[in-house]
């Protein structure tokens, strides 16, 4: 086991290095600023929190990149700024927009590598506390080794953090150490790092439901009846006291500061910029890509039978499927409250089964990958990106059930390829593709060598995964080619968005579910 | 695991980290008026595009030989112009003539770096592959970190992605012609032999052993029947492969000749810049450019290198095995490396090849040394500001050399191929034994010693006195390494009974 741990976080930071190294190289190149807006908005983080008092960092506005993320996330940016300081103090100016001097390059990948150490550790405490299918004697054929592999070379968190740039490692990190501690019975712990793992970044409240009733259910409640269900007698007041002040302290760290002040209506409308619309600018491939998709077909065809009036229909919503704004023609317009219900309605089978027939750590994991992926699909202006907070978690359930295993493998091949449009420049497509076959062939073959008995996926879910090398032929390596390019350049982002929301509706689906303790799973093992 | 599927990975991740490395700067990057590797690369292509033939290797107001004229060998011409034609077609201003001059900008990069990942996809990567799956007497296992070891191999990675050369081509056509060899489909091999010399006139350092090899096989076959027969199908081949290489050079001996020439510049001198050759180190503590004429630097050059190179040649002939053959490439490459005239420093990738090969028989030295010639080229690697490059994939070559060789367990006599040699002296001085643990230590010394002379170079300015301070001792170490790896790879040649008639004796 630390065999497996000692070889593969060492192979695999080095695997960090080596893109990092040469995606930094298009920033010294001066020739583009900077072609990742993420970079610029970390740097721009850096600057504000090292040359404003804390009580301005929520009202700096010099440039559009504002602070929209916790107070911890602040803080830790503050922290990095003095070690930046030594690098390259210029960036640390908050006129400097689109700073990115080789040393700012430098610093800012070395800060990335450096804090996924926190990762590294908490995969190696996930690998101790699952255990998978026994098999094999072999090394490389241990569910410990390839969870490790799996998590350590995850393609997507390499491309947004490594090369994209974002500090996801670290975040993942502490919510694998919190869900490790939850494993191993460690609870108060793990609430406490999942707390301050909100205060970080506030987008693992997609997964909080989760927590929440895990913890109530199967921690303040100390016994169950036989048949599972709640022994309401054994509700222990002092466990949810401790939790509460787990919680209530680590907010009182994160947002006292700005309550004195005053200043928590503006956090909080940073932190939740509803203003942003449905859809972010390439539609994450979640039900409402399939929806905008439906509105503009019924759209087309409308016009083609006439049964639309063309001179009621907003110009730019023909023209440019991609603004902030789409504007829906057909199909009623969608508010934030109703994403937020149907969010709620699809985790709610879920979060039932969690509290009527608690199976343990791994029934909440379960749970809190729903969560995660149900906030995805029905969410109000999620990220791509925001996937990697199912497939990551997910990686813990492949390695133990063959069943599982397909879902993993449905979910994280779809799921990686939407992550494609982040990396757009020319030099970055061969990087991409390499990495991409690199992680899918490890994780087809190391699982179906795991299950070696079971079909993991049936000749539909085949097809469509095979699919996606056409598709990534067409719109990357065909259309730009075509005289549509011009006319139509939102087509590749569509077709991806809307092939990839297919895949990951049926994955949400059938790990939904997976989740229900059906009487027809029972019937069929009695048989 | 499926054995396909871990090649697979193995190639994929060889192919993720040479494109990471392209995507560094290489080689003269926006540095006038010479500029670099790069810019004579593309500016073969804008010769061979737009001036004929007869032309390319001549001097004229259109072909500035000064200026990064040709002087590679009529393959290399081809394929550029073969690049050349590609170029022209996407943007036709990177090859005009004249005015391309110093042409730089991230598409033409883009496509230049292209060029080189095609070559390599087609023609060392699948050599490597197939040479590793159809290694004898070893586990699959072994197979594939054999390959993934050396697709990972820092130096020629470096090199070819990063200061931009296509010694992947030469390298590859070579190592198809050791496939060739080992099948004994001897007429394939030497003509991919053939091929890899008129792709690069370097690889004449291959060539001894290859010509001992054959012949001894021949002789072997004895020379009135079926050896003659091979004899003058070898013959014929590599005089048709020849001719047909050179065929609008032999139009006129002016143009031979000039060819010629152009491919073997005995005036450059001994040495260029430094190199951690035998001269280069020798020039620390004496002089020698500035003592001896040049001509007899020449002589001197000529008669050390034969002599260093004879007797693993001879016992090749006399006794050919393919064993004994890789073992030849080894110490001829690396004689011709140490002893002859006018050498660079890239010039170790020619030894590090046929080491890789030797990768599974002796992975510690071999490992060792493929190190070391990564450090080697540092002040080259660092001029062209790939010193994150260099130290990130030589850490990657580490750890992956590390976890699929285990190195440190078996450093014995039998591992390190000394025995029959351990008992030929142990007849003269009783109880002598191979120091295993001792280079284990040494090992640990020089390993220290080059990441720390690597990490002073980075980050150090050497005194105002001394600029030449850190390429001094790079090239001093690294020469001193060397050095001890001939007379080690020779003793294994020498002692090398396995095949021989001797293997009575030790029984």
């Amino acid at each position: 086991m630390t065999c497996v741990c000692s070889c593969s976080p060492g192979t695999a930071q080095e695997s960090r290095g080596g893109p990092g190294a040469g995606a930094a190289e298009p920033f010294s190149d001066g020739a583009e600023p900077s072609y990742s807006t993420d970079f610029e908005v970390h740097r721009n983080w850096l600057a504000i929190t090292h040359s404003l008092p804390v009580s301005r960092w929520y009202y700096e506005a010099t440039s559009e990149w504002t602070l929209d993320y916790p107070p911890f996330f602040a803080w830790f940016e503050y922290t990095l700024s003095h070690i930046a300081k030594v690098f390259d103090p210029e960036m640390l100016n908050i006129q400097n927009l689109n700073y990115a001097s080789p040393r700012t390059v430098l610093f800012q990948r070395f800060s990335v590598i450096f804090t996924d150490v926190l990762f590294i550790y908490s995969v190696y405490e996930c690998c101790k506390c699952i255990e998978g299918k026994k098999a094999g004697k072999e090394l490389t054929e241990k569910p410990t080794f390839i969870l490790s592999v799996l998590l350590l070379w995850n393609f997507g968190l390499l491309i947004v953090d490594h090369i994209h740039f974002q500090y996801n490692g670290f975040l993942f990190g502490l919510m694998l150490l919190s869900v490790a501690r939850l494993f191993q019975k460690r609870h108060l712990e793990g609430a406490f790092l999942f707390a301050i793992l909100l205060h970080f970044k506030h987008i693992y409240l997609y997964v909080a439901p989760a927590y929440g009733i895990y913890l109530l259910r199967s921690y303040c409640f100390t016994a169950d009846k036989p048949d599972g269900s709640v022994t309401w007698s054994s509700f222990s007041f002092l466990r949810l006291i401790a939790l509460g002040f787990i919680v209530c302290f680590v907010s009182a760290l994160s947002l006292g500061p700005f309550i004195a002040m005053n200043q928590l209506p503006q956090v909080i409308s940073r932190l939740f910029p509803f203003k942003r619309g449905l859809c972010h600018a390439y539609w994450a491939p979640n039900f409402w890509a399939l929806y905008n998709a439906l509105d503009k077909m019924l759209c087309i065809i409308g016009l083609k039978y006439n049964l639309l009036d063309p001179k009621k229909i907003a110009k730019a919503s023909m023209t440019s499927g991609l603004v902030q704004q789409f504007q829906h023609v057909v199909l009623p317009s969608v508010t934030p409250l109703a994403t937020l219900i149907c969010t709620v309605i699809a985790m709610l089978p879920s979060i039932f089964c969690l509290w009527f027939k608690p199976q343990g750590p791994r029934g909440f994991l379960r749970c809190l990958i729903v969560c995660a992926l149900s906030s995805f699909m029905f969410g109000w202006h999620v990220h791509e990106k925001a996937i990697l907070l199912a497939i990551l978690p997910m990686s813990l359930l492949s390695v133990g059930k063959p069943q599982d295993a397909a879902i993993y493998l449905l979910l994280t091949t779809t799921g990686h390829y939407s992550l494609f449009p982040l990396l757009f420049t020319a030099p970055e497509f061969p990087i991409k593709v390499l990495l991409m076959l690199l992680f899918t062939v490890y994780s087809f073959s190391s699982l179906k060598t795991l299950f070696r008995k079971e079909k993991l996926l049936n000749w539909m879910e085949t097809i469509y995964l095979v699919g996606l090398g056409p598709l990534e032929i067409c719109c990357e390596l065909v259309f730009p080619f075509t005289p549509w390019k011009l006319k139509y350049p939102f087509i590749p982002l569509f077709l991806t968005s809307v092939y990839c929301a297919a895949g990951i509706t049926y994955a949400w689906f059938r790990l939904s579910v997976s989740m229900l303790p059906g009487p027809a799973v029972s019937k069929a093992k009695l048989q | 695991m499926k054995e396909w599927h871990s090649m697979t990975i193995a190639v994929l991740v060889g192919l993720t980290v040479r494109w990471a490395v392209s995507l560094n700067s290489y080689s003269g990057a926006g540095k006038p008026p010479m500029f670099g590797d790069y810019e004579a690369q593309r500016h073969w292509q804008e010769i061979t595009l737009n001036l004929p033939v007869q032309e390319w290797y001549f001097n004229s107001s259109d072909n500035n030989l000064q200026y990064w004229g040709l002087d590679y060998p009529p393959l290399t011409a081809y394929h550029s112009l073969l690049c050349a034609y590609v170029a022209e077609f996407i943007n036709p201003d990177w090859v005009a003539l004249h005015t391309s001059r110093g042409y730089e900008s991230d598409h033409h990069k883009l496509f230049m770096r292209s060029t080189v990942f095609i070559a390599d996809l087609m023609i060392y990567i699948p050599a490597v592959v197939l040479y590793c799956c159809y290694l004898k007497e070893t586990s699959p296992r072994k197979k594939i970190a054999n390959a993934f070891c050396i697709l990972l191999y820092p130096g020629l990675l470096l090199i070819d992605y990063g200061h931009f050369q296509y010694n992947c081509v030469s390298l590859g056509l070579t190592l198809w012609g050791v496939l060739g060899l080992s099948y004994d489909w001897d007429i394939l091999g030497s003509l991919a032999f053939c091929l890899a010399l008129n792709y690069k006139q370097m690889e004449l350092y291959h060539s001894l052993p290859f010509f001992c090899f054959l012949l001894g096989k021949c002789l072997k076959k004895d020379l009135k029947g079926k050896g003659l027969l091979l004899l003058i199908k070898l013959i014929t081949t590599v005089v048709a492969a020849f001719a047909l290489c050179w065929l609008p050079f032999f139009t006129q001996l002016e143009q031979t000749m000039q060819v010629l020439r152009r491919l073997f510049p005995v005036g450059r001198g001994l040495f260029e810049d430094k190199v951690a050759n035998f001269w280069c180190s020798l020039n620390v503590l004496l002089k020698i450019k500035s003592l001896l004429s040049p001509h007899t630097q020449l002589m001197f050059s000529f008669a050390l290198t034969f002599l260093s190179l004879l007797p693993a040649c001879l016992k090749l002939t006399l006794q050919p095995s393919l064993r004994g053959f890789k073992y030849a490439l080894v110490s001829c490459a690396l004689s011709f490396f140490l002893f002859s005239f006018q050498v660079h420093e890239k010039s170790i990738l020619l030894v590090s090849l046929p080491v890789c090969l030797i990768l599974n028989e002796v992975p510690f030295m071999s490992i060792w040394f493929l190190l070391v010639s990564t450090f080697s080229m540092l002040p080259l690697l660092l001029k062209d500001q790939l010193a994150l490059a260099s130290v990130g994939t030589t850490l990657g070559f580490g750890v992956a050399c590390a976890s699929s060789f285990s190195i440190f367990e078996n450093i014995s006599e039998e591992e390190l191929q000394l025995r029959s040699f351990s008992v030929y002296v142990r007849r003269h001085i009783p109880g002598f034994k191979v120091p295993a643990k001792m280079l284990k230590t040494w090992f640990l010394v020089s390993v220290t010693m080059m990441s720390l002379l690597t990490l002073t170079s980075i980050t150090v300015e050497p005194p105002h006195k001394l600029p030449d301070l850190f390429p001094v001792l790079v090239c001093l170490v690294s020469c001193l390494h060397f050095l001890l790896f001939l007379i080690y790879f020779n003793v294994i040649i020498l002692w090398d009974h396995r095949n021989g008639r001797s293997q009575k004796k030790i029984n």
